[in-house]
Parts: C-alpha cells; sequence; structure tokens
C-alpha cells in the first residue's frame, strides 16, 4: 500500500459573488472575478490532511485542472497540509469545455500513474453542480465509491463510511483502493494561515498536459446558450376561489 | 521561524472569561527588511520602488506585503481619472508592460444641476477639475496590474491576511506587525480551527491602509502624530458600474456635476466616466462631504435619486447595472496632514491623505508618497552598520523628500477651495472663491483657511431638522439598499465577532437614535445598521449586520458618539470588488 491519497480541488468562482451571463451568452464573466476553492473540495483536503495527522496515510497530493490560476488553489491545499501538487494545465477553449468526464480520465490516470491508494473529492462543484466526477472515476478505474460522506474511517484496508442520502444516513463498508466524496458535514476545514502559505512556496507543484497523460479532452457536450432565469414576476391576490379558478382558466393552467 | 510569546489580542467585545485554558498561544513569527501594510496604490508603489532599488544597487531585501482583501485590488475603489505622472517615474514604459489605461480623456463637462435642469459650467485651462492628458481607469484592475508587477521583482505579496495589531519593541519603537487569529467564534470563544496569527518583524514598517486606517488610527494616538494639524475630514463615495447601451456611449467623456440634489450647504457632486475597453461600461457615483449637518441625510439615497436627473437618466436607460461600491475619501487636504514618521514606521497615501479635493485625484499623490518612503528608506534598511537610537528605524528623511517634492506644492495650492465653501452661500461661495483666488492666485493667498471641526461633531439633533422625502426606487435606474450590497460580492465569516465594534453598548440607544435618529441607519452604505424592536418589551436595539460591511469606514468617521470602532474582520473577507 502506497499510503498516498490524491486530492482534487477545484477553482471557482467564490459562493458569494453575483455571477453575471456575459452578454454574447456563450457563459458566464469570470475575468478578474473573485475566485476560490470550492467548498467541497476544502472539506476533501481537510479529511485527507486529518487522515495523515492520524498516521493513517503518507502523503497527500493535490491535484487542480485548470489555467495557470489554479496553482493558488493547490497552493492553498498545501498550506492546509497537503505535502505537493500537481497541476494539469488546461486552458483557454480546451478549459471552458472541461467537464466531469474528462477530469475523471485525468484523475484515473493519475491515480495509476501515482499508485494512490484513495482519491478524495468534494461531491460537487458550486458552479456547475454536476456530482459526477467522484462516480465517474471509479467507473473508470473499477475501485469502489463512498459518495455523500460525512463520515470516514480507515479500518485496514477497507474503509468505514457513513453516506448522507435522501432517506436518512446509510452504513457502508468499501474495499482500498477507493474513491470517496466529501459532503458538508463530514469535518470543518482548516484556515490556510500564513505561516503555512509561506511554507508552501516551498512545496513542488509539478505541472504536465492532459496529452502527457493520454487523455483526450474532447468534449461530447455542446453549451448552446447560457441566460440568466427569468425575472420573478409579482404575484397576485384574489379574493374568492371562483377568482382564482378564472385567473387560472385564463392563464390556460386548467 | 522564531516563536514568540504574546499577549493575545482578539477583538475587542465581549470576550473574556471564554478562553479555555490549553489552548495553543504561541505565535510565529518572521522576520523580513521592510513590511508594507496595505496593497493599494501607494503600498504597491512602495515595494516596487525598494526592489526596483534594492535590483539596481545588487542588494538582497525582504519586502513583505499584507493586504486584507482576498485578491489585490479586490477591495480597491475609485472613480478614477488617473493623472499619469507617479506612474510614469515609477515605471516609465507602463504602456508597453500592459498597464490597464485604455481611455485617455477626450470630453471634459462640468455642470450644475438644479432639480431639472442643468447650467454648463465652462472648465478654463488652470482650473483643478481640468483632465487633459488624464485617463479614465478602473482603479482594481490598475492595483491588481501593480501587484503583478510588484511580485515580478520579488515582493512577496500576501492577500486574504489583514494587520489587526501593531507590534512595539521594549524601546516603544514599531517592530512589525501581526495577522489577526481566527477561529473565534461569534462569543469570542475559540473554535475547534483556532489559529494565532503571525508575527511579521521588519526593520521599517508602513502603513498604508488608505482613507482611515484602523491601525493608523492606534499610531495617532501611540505617537501623538496629530498634535500639530487639523483633523482630518473626509467624504464618502458611492459608486456604480453599468453596462449601457451602445447608442449612449461616448468613450472619453469625463461628466462632473454639484449641486441637485444636494442643497448648497452640502458638499459634493457626482462623476459619471465613459470607459474605452471594448465594451459600452460607464463609471458613474456620488460623493457626499461627510461634514453634512441633517441626521435625516442618507448618502445612498441622494446617490440613487442623483440617476434620475434628466441629464443623467438617459445615458442609464436601457442599460444595466453590473457593479456597486461605497467607500470614505479624505477631504483635508494640507491642513490635515499629520506627521508621517516615527521610529520603526511610516505612514503613505490616502492613509494620512494627500487627495488634491478639488482635483478629486489622490492616486498620484499616493503612489508618490510610496515612492519617496521607499527612496529614504533604502539607504537605511541596506546600510552596513546603521546607528540608530531606536530598534525600529525611523527615517525622518522621508517626510523632509516629500515636503521638497510637488505633492506638497500641489496640496499647498489648492489648500483653501474646500474650506471655502464654509460660509453662507455655500457652494456658490466656493466656487466663487476657487474661480477667483485659486484661477488667478494658484494658491499663492497668504491665509490658510482652517476646517470646521470633526465630521462627527457637524450632525445636528434630528429635532432641528426636516426629514428629507426620498423618491422609491425604481428598479431600473435606481435600486434599493440590499439589491446594491448584494452586487458587491461583500461576504465575511459568519461565525466571528463583530468588526464593528462599540466601546460602550448603551449608546446608540441613549445618544445617536434619541438625539440624532440613528444616522448610521442612513449613512451606512451597506445596510449594517439597524434599529429594531426589542424582542420582549419596548424599546429599540442597535443591530450589527457586520457580514454586509464594505470596509468604507464612514462609520467610524461619522458616529457623532464616536463610539464605533472599526476593527480588521478575518482576512479575505470584504467586498469583491472586479476593476473598481
Amino acid at each position: 500500500m502506497s499510503g498516498r491519497v490524491l486530492v482534487g480541488v477545484k477553482r471557482v468562482i467564490d459562493y458569494a459573488v453575483k455571477i453575471r451571463v456575459k452578454p454574447d451568452n456563450t457563459g458566464v464573466v469570470t475575468d478578474g472575478v473573485k475566485h476560490s476553492m470550492n467548498p467541497f473540495c476544502e472539506i476533501a483536503v481537510e479529511e485527507a490532511v486529518k487522515l495523515k495527522e492520524k498516521k493513517l496515510i503518507k502523503e497527500v497530493v493535490a491535484v487542480s485542472c485548470g489555467p495557470q490560476q489554479s496553482q493558488e488553489t493547490i497552493r492553498t491545499a498545501l498550506a492546509m497540509g497537503a505535502d505537493r501538487g500537481i497541476h494539469v494545465e488546461v486552458s483557454g477553449k480546451d478549459y471552458e469545455n472541461l467537464g466531469p468526464l474528462q477530469v475523471s480520465k485525468i484523475l484515473a490516470a493519475l491515480a495509476k500513474k501515482e499508485d494512490a491508494q484513495l482519491i478524495l473529492l468534494g461531491k460537487q462543484a458550486i458552479d456547475d453542480d454536476c456530482n459526477q466526477t467522484g462516480q465517474m472515476t471509479a467507473a473508470l478505474l473499477d475501485w469502489p465509491q463512498g459518495t455523500f460522506a460525512s463520515e470516514v474511517s480507515l479500518e485496514g484496508d477497507k474503509i468505514n463510511l457513513v453516506r448522507e442520502i435522501d432517506g436518512g444516513l446509510e452504513h457502508i463498508k468499501i474495499n482500498t483502493p477507493a474513491v470517496v466524496t466529501a459532503d458538508l458535514r463530514l469535518n470543518t476545514p482548516r484556515y490556510a494561515t500564513l505561516p503555512n502559505i509561506m511554507k508552501a512556496k516551498k512545496k513542488k507543484i509539478a505541472t504536465m498536459k492532459p496529452a502527457d497523460l493520454g487523455v483526450d479532452l474532447t468534449s461530447r457536450l455542446e453549451v448552446l446558450k447560457v441566460e440568466e432565469p427569468p425575472q420573478r414576476q409579482a404575484g397576485m391576490k384574489v379574493e374568492t376561489v371562483e377568482d382564482l379558478v378564472g385567473k387560472l382558466k385564463e392563464a390556460g393552467r386548467i | 521561524m522564531l516563536l514568540s510569546l504574546e499577549k493575545c489580542t482578539v477583538a475587542t467585545g465581549p470576550t473574556r472569561g471564554r478562553w479555555p485554558s490549553g489552548v495553543e498561544m504561541e505565535r510565529f513569527a518572521d522576520e523580513a527588511d521592510v513590511v508594507i501594510v496595505g496593497g493599494g496604490p501607494a503600498g504597491l508603489a512602495a515595494a516596487i520602488r525598494l526592489k526596483q532599488l534594492a535590483n539596481k544597487h545588487e542588494k538582497e531585501l525582504r519586502v513583505c506585503l499584507v493586504e486584507k482583501a482576498s485578491q489585490i485590488g479586490a477591495h480597491t475603489l475609485s472613480g478614477a481619472c488617473l493623472e499619469p505622472s507617479a506612474l510614469t517615474e515609477l515605471i516609465p514604459d507602463w504602456k508597453e508592460r500592459g498597464a490597464p489605461l485604455n481611455t485617455p480623456v477626450t470630453e471634459d463637462v462640468f455642470s450644475i444641476l438644479t432639480e431639472k435642469h442643468r447650467i454648463p459650467v465652462p472648465i478654463l485651462p488652470g482650473l483643478p477639475m481640468q483632465n487633459h492628458g488624464n485617463y479614465i481607469i478602473r482603479m482594481g484592475n490598475l492595483v491588481h496590474w501593480l501587484g503583478e508587477q510588484a511580485e515580478e521583482l520579488g515582493v512577496e505579496l500576501y492577500p486574504g491576511y489583514a494587520a489587526a495589531e501593531v507590534l512595539f519593541h521594549e524601546d516603544g519603537s514599531v517592530k512589525g506587525i501581526a495577522t489577526n487569529d481566527v477561529g473565534i467564534a461569534k462569543d469570542g470563544s475559540p473554535k475547534d480551527v483556532f489559529e494565532r496569527g503571525m508575527e511579521l518583524h521588519a526593520k521599517v514598517t508602513l502603513f498604508g491602509e488608505g482613507c482611515h486606517g484602523h491601525l493608523a488610527k492606534q499610531l495617532y494616538k501611540k505617537f501623538n502624530l496629530r498634535e500639530n494639524c487639523e483633523p482630518q475630514t473626509y467624504a464618502i463615495g458611492l459608486k456604480e458600474v453599468w453596462m449601457i447601451d451602445e447608442k449612449k456611449w461616448r468613450p472619453g467623456r469625463v461628466e462632473h456635476s454639484v449641486g441637485w440634489p444636494l442643497d448648497r450647504n452640502t458638499y459634493g457632486g457626482s462623476f459619471l466616466y465613459h470607459l474605452n475597453e471594448g465594451e459600452p461600461l460607464v463609471a458613474l457615483g456620488f460623493v457626499v462631504g461627510l461634514d453634512y449637518t441633517n441626521p435625516y441625510l442618507s448618502p445612498f439615497r441622494e446617490f440613487q435619486r442623483w440617476k434620475h436627473h434628466p441629464f443623467v437618466a438617459p445615458t442609464l436607460e436601457g442599460g444595466q447595472r453590473i457593479a456597486y461600491g461605497a467607500r470614505a475619501l479624505n477631504e483635508g487636504g494640507f491642513q490635515s496632514i499629520p506627521k508621517l514618521t516615527f521610529p520603526g514606521g511610516l505612514l503613505i497615501g490616502c492613509s494620512p491623505g494627500f487627495m488634491n479635493v478639488p482635483k478629486i485625484k489622490g492616486t498620484h499623490t499616493a503612489m508618490k508618497s510610496g515612492m519617496l518612503a521607499a527612496e529614504a528608506i533604502f539607504p537605511k534598511v541596506t546600510a552596513e552598520n546603521l546607528d540608530s537610537e531606536t530598534a525600529g528605524l525611523h527615517i525622518p528623511e522621508y517626510a523632509e523628500n516629500l515636503k521638497n517634492s510637488w505633492v506638497w506644492k500641489e496640496l499647498y495650492a489648492v489648500r483653501n477651495i474646500r474650506p471655502s465653501f464654509h460660509n453662507y452661500f455655500g457652494l456658490y461661495g466656493g466656487m466663487i472663491y476657487t474661480g477667483i483666488f485659486y484661477w488667478i492666485l494658484r494658491g499663492k493667498e497668504p491665509w490658510t483657511f482652517k476646517h470646521c471641526g470633526t465630521d462627527a461633531s457637524q450632525l445636528k439633533p434630528a429635532k432641528e431638522c426636516t426629514p428629507i422625502e426620498y423618491p422609491k426606487p425604481d428598479g431600473k435606474i435606481s435600486f434599493d439598499l440590499l439589491s446594491s450590497v448584494a452586487l458587491s460580492g461583500t461576504n465575511h465569516e459568519g461565525d466571528q465577532p463583530p468588526h464593528l465594534t462599540l466601546k460602550d453598548d448603551s449608546i446608540p440607544v441613549a445618544k445617536n437614535l434619541a438625539i440624532y435618529d440613528g444616522p448610521e441607519q442612513r449613512f451606512c452604505p451597506a445596510g449594517v445598521y439597524e434599529y429594531v424592536p426589542v424582542e420582549t418589551g419596548d424599546g429599540m436595539r442597535l443591530q450589527i449586520n457586520a457580514q454586509n460591511c464594505v470596509h468604507c469606514k464612514t462609520c467610524d468617521i461619522k458616529d457623532p458618539s464616536q463610539n464605533i470602532n472599526w476593527v480588521v474582520p478575518e482576512g479575505g473577507g470584504g467586498p469583491a470588488y472586479n476593476g473598481l
């Protein structure tokens, strides 16, 4: 067992920023907009660092796919306690088309290359809300998956997991190597303090291209249009039930 | 890294008694040659100049800059029409390096507005508001670009880390700063993720916090820096950026106005600039002098109703508002410049305040002050065997060089314009004075007007004033406060002590509400302060929505009881301005 954990971290628009659609409706404005690490990825990093502090794993490697600025996100993970980083460079049109399928292919290739025992990801990203990368990565590697994890504990070469599902909490036990995706209540991420940011500058970030991993970035999806949600219309009060039925008929609803 | 045991200084407020034992209280400390607080034009200009000198003279110099915004430029807000003089002195090839100065001023219009009409005022050459040769810029983008230049030169930039405390040597000189502790809950107790801030020690610390900095406030007291100058006076500037209809777009056009909706005794006015960066963007805003007397005045609502003026509204019709923000600015000018140096440190930029008020420009002087500071510091921090009386270096040469520079001459020349508004004719008296004395004498008149005291002391009791009837926002040109605040992208970690602290909890209701009808509800551009009924029984209480704060500093300035003390929240919090 290598004792190595790969943690995926994604650079997304900060959750408090008001999103604006580009005038040409091809996407949202990202230039100069405040970005930060996806909150669920922060939770994944925290879990990985906790496992290392408990000496259950040996090395935490933070991975991000994206343009040059993704390195800042990796640095934050390093400041939280990751040992080294891998930046898979994707920019321009390729970055605009980058989605869960391509990222899972990259992560699967890296997992093999780095002989990873565990892949920790956030359950979903707050920009596309896809909730697919963890599941696809597990499928590509033919590894077990523990998604929406709210509790993770290692027991020998198995993982005990509590999952948050619609019906309540599900307890499962899976073999390693495995893919685990973090849900909100898994932990509270630590702050990346200034001394750690300074130390993180000395930690290594390797850069590579998807082609180096044999990954083809062609997307099977084409974004046709991005629009703002429709403006909320004012409601209307009616006096009687007859009025209500009348208005519903007028609107063609019944 | 050294370890240093220092007293824990948490944000002031009701926190003591909840500190359990066993919490790690030691702080890491690190040494630099120079530490700069604030990543604005002044701080970055100083950092860049220091590294330029270090590279030229082949000396090692560690320069660390801390900035409370999550990225360089995210807390920057300005009009702005930049006079490129200081930038050209600092980086002569700024154009080749891609500095975002894309819009030379092509048209310059000045008006006096009445409720329905506009009186054009000719801008004669030589008047301070003339903008020939200047550029309309998005200051946040320029600051971001300056940050990139600084990093290239080897400056260590640390955005997202706020300087919360000044550190002192035993001899009383400044030793450096400490960043804020993180992970403190709202009630003041430490959370699981609590970590102490870090200490950055330096031979000299530069304080460039911008207008009304919170550390500068402490330094004024500690070193008595304000004993021979007038109190600083301020204004609040509110700004929006709009994407307008292309047919209305006139790139390079600069519009300024005074008059409506303010009365002749309330200083203030508007700006509207057409940017030329590919999209039909305009930057517009409204400035209100914080020496206003009517507690019912709301600078935000004056701004919103000004947009409906027949001269302004047509530009905005069919457009979309894409940004909002606000910040206090200096109006005191020459008379309010404090002592600038003290053992271990010095003040640069809008913090001491070098704004040329009639020009409404302070960036060129701020940058020049940063450069002069660097030039004065460099020989001393790199000297082999420097004889210093104090552990922290004292650099009085900075203040002397500043006095001999164009910054001093420029501020001296316009020193009487702003105070000339304090006469019976208000705005019109001021304009007449400017026209006669400034245009002819260029500030050579032998007298220097005084200001009227602090802004906080100017408010009249509510019962002596008339409430102002503001129109409701129409949702197309004018907007309500909360949707505006949402556009600033401001946010703070919710579970932390509120950073708007009260020295005395009973004063807001007993004094501010009782005498002045709670002016903080109206002058805060972010809806932080609300007087709400208490849950049980009669009476009101002050609710502080600290998460909304956009770090403008107006409350600390204008609170008539001077009871509100703005301290820095956890680094990274605050607005997320993009090219403001």
